[in-house]
């Protein structure tokens, strides 16, 4: 027994490797200096602060809402990106690609998972942000950050309704005429909106249905395939990308900011 | 400068200093001549992002367009009858064409509330639209429903071989008192 007890274990051999060093510079979170490098040294945590009031991340106080709306943020990346094998993003395959997802492809819930998330994430989204609101946590000093939320939130209800169109069925084809159908009253920017008719040469309006800020949502004057594939890339690429940004700086702000929810 | 990095070995003492008498050297750009420099090229570098933010919104917008015209004809005045809904052009134009004791007229086939197409009911006389239930007389009056207001009316007129031609980039409100307008409906 006792020269195992002298022999170093293969795990703790391993820490000593280069290959461990290159990556992990600091030792095990196990006093209070390695517990804030392990947060300071990774690009991930580092957005977090280095420690948290305990009454600050009490459950009942938090909700864990704002941690629940990104964590469905990252299941709706990871089953968005696996429907994205299956899903081609056109008038003729969309409709069929969407039966294939649920008769065709093992795991035939994937979409809804999605679809269920998407639904989730608004939900969990109104409920932090009425928590943040309810406990105050939108006076200065954060009341940036609530500015960044409230931009995340219509960033959620715009990911929610540009996924709306892509199963190309009915309902999506009506929703989305419907919801369109409010860009026409954009003030000057749509064809119907206050002030475009102020925007003329003549008698030739500058501000019709084919140069509105409603054609460049759908790309036609009407939802057709380039709409569909319009709101693809909104969907799938722009948006996301976006609240991906505003999720780094929204993060950060609270550490910036005093930390989490507790009186600064 | 250089005869600092003479090798220490050349015995030869340096030249002498520049008389003290010489004018400073004048520097190839003054501090003026810098900043407007400076705002010159920030002038261009803002052009030139106005100029790519310009030409990134007009990439929204293609060239063509491969939609059904806003203008079309349709057929000779005499093949409509009176108190009938034409529907031949309602799915690739979004147009019904009345023909009324009055006269033939353009009704679009999007709901005033929130843009759905509703169908004609022949049997009930009316439009029905099937995403909220309002309903609209054949003139496009609305008269049940949520619909705020009557169906709108397009430009119609008589083209040059005798059809009926419809022009959908000018439309006609009944509440803005449009319908007595002589485009909107095709005396016959």
């Amino acid at each position: 027994m006792a020269y195992q007890v002298d022999k170093k274990s293969w795990w703790e051999e391993f820490k000593q490797s280069q290959f461990w060093k290159s990556i992990f510079r600091h030792g095990a979170p196990t006093d209070k200096r390695n517990q804030s490098l392990v947060i300071l040294s990774n690009v991930f945590l580092h957005l977090h602060p280095v420690t948290a009031r305990k009454s600050g991340i009490r459950i009942s106080y938090t909700w864990c809402m704002g941690g629940l709306a990104f964590f469905i943020f990252l299941v709706e990346v990871i089953t968005g990106v696996l429907l994205m094998f299956y899903y081609r993003p056109t008038a003729e395959y969309a409709f069929n690609d969407i039966m294939a997802l649920r008769d065709h492809v093992p795991l035939g819930i994937m979409r809804e998972i999605h679809r269920w998330g998407a639904h989730a994430m608004v939900i969990t989204v109104w409920i932090h942000m009425f928590r943040v609101f309810m406990t105050g946590s939108y006076k200065p000093p954060r009341e940036f950050n609530w500015n960044v939320g409230v931009v995340l939130l219509v960033l959620t209800l715009l990911l929610s309704f540009t996924g709306y169109l892509l199963p190309w069925d009915q309902l999506a084809m009506w929703a989305i005429t419907v919801g369109s159908n409010m860009a026409r009253a954009t003030p000057f920017l749509g064809h119907e909106g206050p002030g475009a008719s102020l925007l003329k040469v003549g008698e030739v309006s500058l501000v019709h249905s084919g140069d509105d800020v409603r054609f460049a949502l759908l790309g036609g004057r009407f939802v057709g395939a380039p709409a569909l594939l319009r709101f693809y890339v909104l969907h799938c690429v722009f948006i996301p990308l976006a609240a991906a940004v505003l999720m780094a700086i929204h993060f950060w702000r609270i550490r910036k900011d005093g930390g989490i929810s507790s009186p600064v | 400068m250089s005869e600092e990095q003479k090798p220490p070995t050349t015995p030869t003492p340096p030249p002498p200093a520049p008389a003290p008498t010489s004018l400073p050297v004048q520097p190839t750009m003054t501090r003026r001549k810098f900043l407007s420099w400076f705002a010159l090229g920030w002038i261009a570098f803002s052009a030139a992002m106005a100029g790519f933010l310009t030409s990134i919104v007009r990439f929204l917008f293609p060239n063509v367009l491969f939609e059904p015209p806003m203008t079309f004809k349709a057929g000779l005045p005499s093949e409509y009858q009176v108190g009938k809904v034409d529907e031949r052009f309602k799915i690739k134009y979004g147009v019904w064409i009345v023909r009324s004791a009055d006269g033939i007229f353009a009704l679009s086939t999007v709901c005033t509330h929130l843009g759905c197409t509703p169908n004609w009911l022949d049997a009930e006389k009316k439009f029905k639209c099937p995403c909220h239930g309002s309903g609209f007389r054949m003139s496009g009056i609305n008269f049940e429903g949520p619909a705020p207001r009557p169906l709108e009316r397009f430009k119609i007129e008589l083209a040059d071989d005798g059809q009926v031609l419809i022009d959908k980039s000018k439309s006609f409100h009944q509440e803005k008192g449009e319908w007595s307008d002589p485009l909107s409906i095709l005396k016959v």
